[in-house]
């Protein structure tokens, strides 16, 4: 993605025909994430966020944890050596359920200015995320291609 | 369930193309792509419109989602949300262009097979 600077605060938001207990699972059971987080496996329990990608494995700090409504985690991207020396930033995932069975799905990945690269990284990623994630949920299938 | 499965996605496409039609609301998700984050005051600075004008498009690109506002103490910060642009993308344009891209695969399929 060609931005002039990759912002230090970033927000993705997206409507899901889903329940916030849904969403939750989805954001924190690995056999959801591996359909739609780029086939990553990622478990948050005992305030870990367990991830695995191929055949690497970290975890993440869980700052805050209000199921099925907000869960707040250090990020690092361990996935990427080149970004993995980077500082730690920060993701917040907001859950508000709306009328008609809707809920307002909301990523704040901030705390980038010490990871430029990461930033960078990141800001198509979460769109794509996002996306795969609200088909899933409402198809029952993951994004195709 | 069915009903809102079917009718929810097609509004909120509506919304969004509504909000794109219209030279200033692109201007301004330009303005925000190349920094994010800012006031109304800022945004405003920029384009010869009163701030009345200004706060009636980043409403409608707020109710399409395609702008997401937070509080910062006394501010109101305004900040890009690309994903309703994703959703569009992988709806419609994929659709689309996977078909032409399979049309000249099956062109060059062809032309090889006569050749």
């Amino acid at each position: 993605m060609t931005t002039l600077t990759a912002q230090t605060t970033q927000i993705y938001s997206v409507f899901i025909l889903a329940t916030p207990e849904q969403i939750w699972d989805a954001i924190t059971k690995s056999e959801f994430t591996q359909q739609y987080f780029y086939g990553a496996r990622i478990d948050v329990h005992d305030g870990r966020r367990f991830c695995s990608i191929g055949d690497t494995e970290w975890d993440e700090e869980v700052l805050e944890a209000d199921p099925p409504r907000r869960l707040v985690h250090g990020w690092v991207s361990a996935y990427d050596p080149d970004l993995a020396a980077e500082e730690q930033s920060r993701v917040s995932w907001e859950i508000e359920p709306q009328d008609g069975g809707i809920t307002k799905l909301t990523v704040v990945h901030d705390q980038l200015e010490a990871a430029p690269k990461t930033a960078e990284n990141v800001a198509g990623g979460w769109m794509y995320i996002l996306s795969g994630l609200k088909t899933l949920l409402e198809t029952g299938k993951p994004l195709a291609g | 369930m069915t009903f809102w499965s079917r009718k929810i996605p097609d509004m909120d496409d509506d919304q969004v193309f509504k909000a794109l039609a219209d030279p200033t609301r692109r201007h301004l998700l330009d303005r925000l792509f190349e920094r994010d984050g800012r006031t109304l005051t800022e945004l405003e600075s920029e384009l010869e419109m009163t701030r009345f004008g200004v706060m009636k498009h980043l409403r409608v690109l707020e109710d399409a989602g395609l702008v997401v506002t937070r509080r910062d103490g006394r501010e109101k910060l305004h900040f890009l949300n690309p994903v309703p642009i994703r959703l569009i993308h992988d709806r419609w344009i994929d659709k689309y262009t996977e078909h032409r891209v399979a049309a000249l695969a099956d062109l060059k399929h062809e032309l090889e097979e006569s050749a």
